[in-house]
C-alpha cells in the first residue's frame, strides 16, 4: 500500500517555491494585462510611437542577440544585418505573395533570416572568439551592401527604401499607432515565452555548456558545431522578426541604412547593460537604451534653457553612453537585471535582515 | 599589363596604410590580450589634437610633441580607469569596454575640437611619379616608407631595450612575468602610449589623405580583416596582411567590381579574411591556441 500523503519535509520544501512562483505569475499576468490595455489609457500617440514601440522591438532584437551571445557565447556584431534580412524578406513576401496574412509573412521573414544566419554561422565550426566576431562583421557589411545594391529587394523604388504594403490582420487595420503597438507587443510576448522555454530545454542547456567552455562541451558529447549553427539560426530568426517590426511597426519606411553597424552596436549594448544570459535583462537594457537619449535631450534643453547645440548634445550623449558601458562592465558585469534582483532580495528581507 | 601592375602597386601601397592601423592593435593585443576597438578613435583623437594645435598657431614640431604628450596622458588615464579595474576579466568583457572607450574618445574629440572636416597638410605633395610606364603616387610611397620605418623602430624597441624585453615577457606568459617582478600596470601604460603614438602616425597619414574628420575612426573597420589575415599577435603579420588586403581590394574593385555592380570595398576584405580563416583559423602568423579541459 502506498501512502498518498507527502512527507512533511517535502511539503515544507515546496511551499515557498510554489508561493513565489504563483506570485511571480500573478505579477507577470498583471503586467501583460496592463501592457495590452495601455493604448487607450495613454491618450497620446507620442508614447506609443516614440517610446513604447521602439522599446518593444529593441527588446526583441536584444533577446535574439542574447540567445547567441549571452547563452551560446558567440559574440556577434552583425545583429543589424540579420534584422535587415528579416525586414526585406517580410517586405518581399507581403509584396509578391498576394493574400499572405501578416503573421505568416513575419514568420517567413524570420525563417529566411534564420537561413541566412545559419549560413553565416558555418564558420563558427572552425573559428572562435574575436576571429569569429570579425566574420559577423563580414555578414553585417555584406548584407548592408546587398540590400542597398540590388533594386529587386526594394522593388526598384527610386528612393531605395521599403515601406509596409499593408498591415492588417483578419480585416483589422493595424496601421494605427495602437495597432502597430499591439502587433509588436504580441510578437514580443509570444517570442519571449518561446525563448524562455527554449533556454531551459536541452537545447538551451547545450548552448550554455558551449558558452562556458566549448571544448569541454564537445568532450561530454554535445555536437558543438551543430548547436552553434543552430544558435546562429534561432538568433537570426528573432533578429529577423525584430527587423521587420523595426521597419514596419516603428519606422514605417526603412532602407539598408536603417540597419547599419551602429544599430548592431546598439543591440550589443542592450544585452551588456541589461544582462548577458538573461531574458528579462533585454527589456531592462532596451528600456535604458531607448530612454537615455530622450532623457539626455530633455535634460540638456532644460539645463541650457532651450538653446542647445544638438551636435554637442550628441557628443555628450556618446561620452555618457561609453562611460556607462565601462561603468557597468566594471561594477556590475551581469547588468541591470542583477541590480534589480539584488534590490528585490533586499526588499524581501527588509526591515528584518537575517 | 601596365594597368594591372599599377592597380597592384597602388593597392600594396594603400595596404601599408591599413598595416599602420593594424600595428597599434597588435601591440595592445600582444601585451594585454585586449582587442582594442578604440584604436580608430585614438587615431581620430590624435589627428584632431594635432590639427587643432596647428590651427592655434603652434609650430609643427611643438604640436607633434604636445600631441604625443596628450596620447601618453590618455594612455595613463585609460590604464587607470578602464584596464586596472577590469583585470582578470574575460577578453570579451575587455573588448566591450574598449567599445565604450571608443564612444568616449569620439565624443570628447568632436565635442572639444569640433566635427567639421579639417585639411591637414604634411608638406608631402601628392604628385604622380612615373617608373617607366607605371604611375605611382608619391604620397603612397612616403606612407609606405613611414610604415617601414615605424616597424623597424618597433622591432628595435622590442628586441633591444629592457622595456621591450619585459613587454615580450608579459606577452609570452603574464603570470611568469609578474612572478619575476615585472610591473604589469607599467607595461600596459607603455603599450597603450606606444599604440597611441602609432595611432598618431597613422592618423596624420590618413588625415592628410582624406581630411581629418569623424570617418577617420572608421579605419578601424578596415584594419580588422588585416588583423585576421596576419594574426592578432604578429607585427610582421599586420604588414603582410595589410599588403594582401590592399592589393586584393584594389584588384577586386578593378576587375571583379564591374561584374557584380561595384562598391564592393566595404566587405570584400572581410570575405578575403573569411577565406583565410577557413584555411588557417588563427591567421597566417597567429599563435595556435591549445585548449585544455
Amino acid at each position: 500500500m502506498t501512502t498518498s500523503i507527502p512527507s512533511i519535509a517535502a511539503a515544507y520544501d515546496e511551499a515557498p517555491v510554489t508561493l513565489l512562483r504563483r506570485r511571480r505569475l500573478l505579477l507577470l499576468g498583471g503586467l501583460l494585462a496592463l501592457a495590452f490595455a495601455l493604448p487607450p489609457l495613454l491618450g497620446s500617440d507620442y508614447w506609443l510611437n516614440a517610446i513604447l514601440i521602439p522599446f518593444l522591438v529593441l527588446s526583441l532584437a536584444g533577446l535574439g542577440l542574447n540567445l547567441l551571445t549571452g547563452y551560446t557565447g558567440q559574440t556577434s556584431v552583425g545583429a543589424a544585418g540579420f534584422m535587415a534580412v528579416g525586414a526585406f524578406a517580410t517586405y518581399g513576401l507581403l509584396l509578391r505573395v498576394p493574400g499572405l496574412p501578416l503573421p505568416l509573412a513575419l514568420l517567413g521573414g524570420g525563417l529566411i533570416a534564420a537561413a541566412v544566419g545559419w549560413l553565416f554561422g558555418i564558420p563558427s565550426a572552425r573559428i572562435k572568439g574575436f576571429y569569429l566576431m570579425v566574420t559577423t562583421l563580414a555578414a553585417q557589411f555584406f548584407l548592408e551592401w546587398v540590400f542597398a545594391k540590388f533594386p529587386w529587394f526594394y522593388n526598384h523604388a527610386s528612393s531605395g527604401t521599403i515601406s509596409a504594403p499593408r498591415l492588417e490582420l483578419f480585416g483589422y487595420n493595424l496601421a494605427t499607432p495602437a495597432g502597430r503597438y499591439l502587433l509588436a507587443l504580441s510578437c514580443v510576448v509570444l517570442l519571449t515565452w518561446v525563448a524562455h522555454n527554449l533556454v531551459r530545454s536541452q537545447i538551451g542547456r547545450n548552448w550554455m555548456a558551449i558558452r562556458d567552455m566549448d571544448t569541454a562541451a564537445a568532450v561530454i558529447g554535445i555536437p558543438v558545431e551543430r548547436y552553434k549553427r543552430q544558435a546562429f539560426a534561432v538568433s537570426s530568426f528573432y533578429l529577423g522578426i525584430a527587423g521587420a517590426l523595426w521597419a514596419f511597426a516603428y519606422l514605417g519606411t526603412a532602407s539598408a541604412g536603417s540597419f547599419d553597424i551602429n544599430r548592431s552596436f546598439q543591440i550589443l549594448f542592450i544585452i551588456i547593460i541589461g544582462g548577458m544570459g538573461s531574458i528579462a535583462g533585454n527589456f531592462l537594457g532596451a528600456a535604458f537604451i531607448s530612454l537615455l537619449p530622450i532623457f539626455l535631450n530633455h535634460a540638456g534643453q532644460w539645463l541650457s534653457g532651450g538653446h542647445v547645440d544638438t551636435g554637442q548634445l550628441q557628443n555628450l550623449q556618446k561620452v555618457i553612453f561609453g562611460a556607462l558601458i565601462i561603468w557597468f562592465l566594471v561594477k556590475e558585469p551581469e547588468g541591470l537585471i542583477r541590480l534589480l534582483r539584488n534590490l528585490a532580495e533586499r526588499l524581501r528581507r527588509w526591515p528584518l535582515r537575517f | 599589363m601596365n594597368v594591372f601592375l599599377e592597380t597592384l602597386i597602388g593597392g600594396l601601397l594603400a595596404g601599408t596604410m591599413y598595416s599602420l592601423v593594424a600595428i597599434g592593435f597588435v601591440l595592445i593585443y600582444k601585451a594585454s590580450g585586449v582587442f582594442n576597438f578604440a584604436q580608430g578613435a585614438m587615431l581620430l583623437f590624435a589627428a584632431l589634437t594635432f590639427v587643432s594645435l596647428r590651427e592655434q598657431g603652434v609650430p609643427t614640431v611643438l604640436a607633434l610633441l604636445l600631441t604625443v604628450l596628450v596620447m601618453i596622458v590618455g594612455a595613463l588615464l585609460i590604464e587607470r580607469t578602464v584596464l586596472r579595474p577590469l583585470v582578470n576579466r574575460s577578453q570579451i568583457t575587455l573588448f566591450m569596454a574598449t567599445l565604450g572607450l571608443s564612444f568616449i574618445i569620439e565624443g570628447l574629440a568632436q565635442g572639444l575640437m569640433g566635427a567639421q572636416v579639417r585639411a591637414l597638410d604634411l608638406g608631402i605633395e601628392d604628385v604622380p611619379l612615373f617608373f617607366g610606364e607605371i604611375m605611382v603616387s608619391q604620397f603612397d610611397l612616403v606612407a609606405a616608407g613611414t610604415a617601414v620605418a615605424l616597424v623597424i623602430l618597433l622591432a628595435l624597441l622590442f628586441n633591444k631595450t629592457r622595456i621591450g624585453i619585459s613587454l615580450r615577457a608579459v606577452a609570452d606568459d603574464t603570470r611568469a612575468a609578474l612572478s619575476i617582478g615585472i610591473n604589469l600596470n607599467r607595461i600596459w601604460q607603455i603599450v597603450w602610449a606606444v599604440a597611441g603614438i602609432v595611432g598618431l602616425v597613422a592618423g596624420l597619414l590618413w588625415g592628410a589623405r582624406q581630411g581629418v574628420q569623424f570617418s577617420l575612426s572608421l579605419v578601424v573597420l578596415k584594419a580588422l580583416p588585416v588583423l585576421i589575415i596576419g594574426g592578432f599577435t604578429s607585427i610582421g603579420g599586420a604588414i603582410v596582411g595589410g599588403l594582401i588586403v590592399g592589393a586584393a581590394e584594389n584588384l577586386a574593385e578593378a576587375y571583379l567590381g564591374p561584374l557584380i555592380g561595384g562598391g564592393i570595398t566595404p566587405w570584400f576584405a572581410y570575405f578575403l579574411a573569411l577565406v583565410f580563416l577557413y584555411i588557417r583559423p588563427a591567421g597566417l602568423f597567429g599563435e595556435r591556441t591549445i585548449e585544455r579541459v
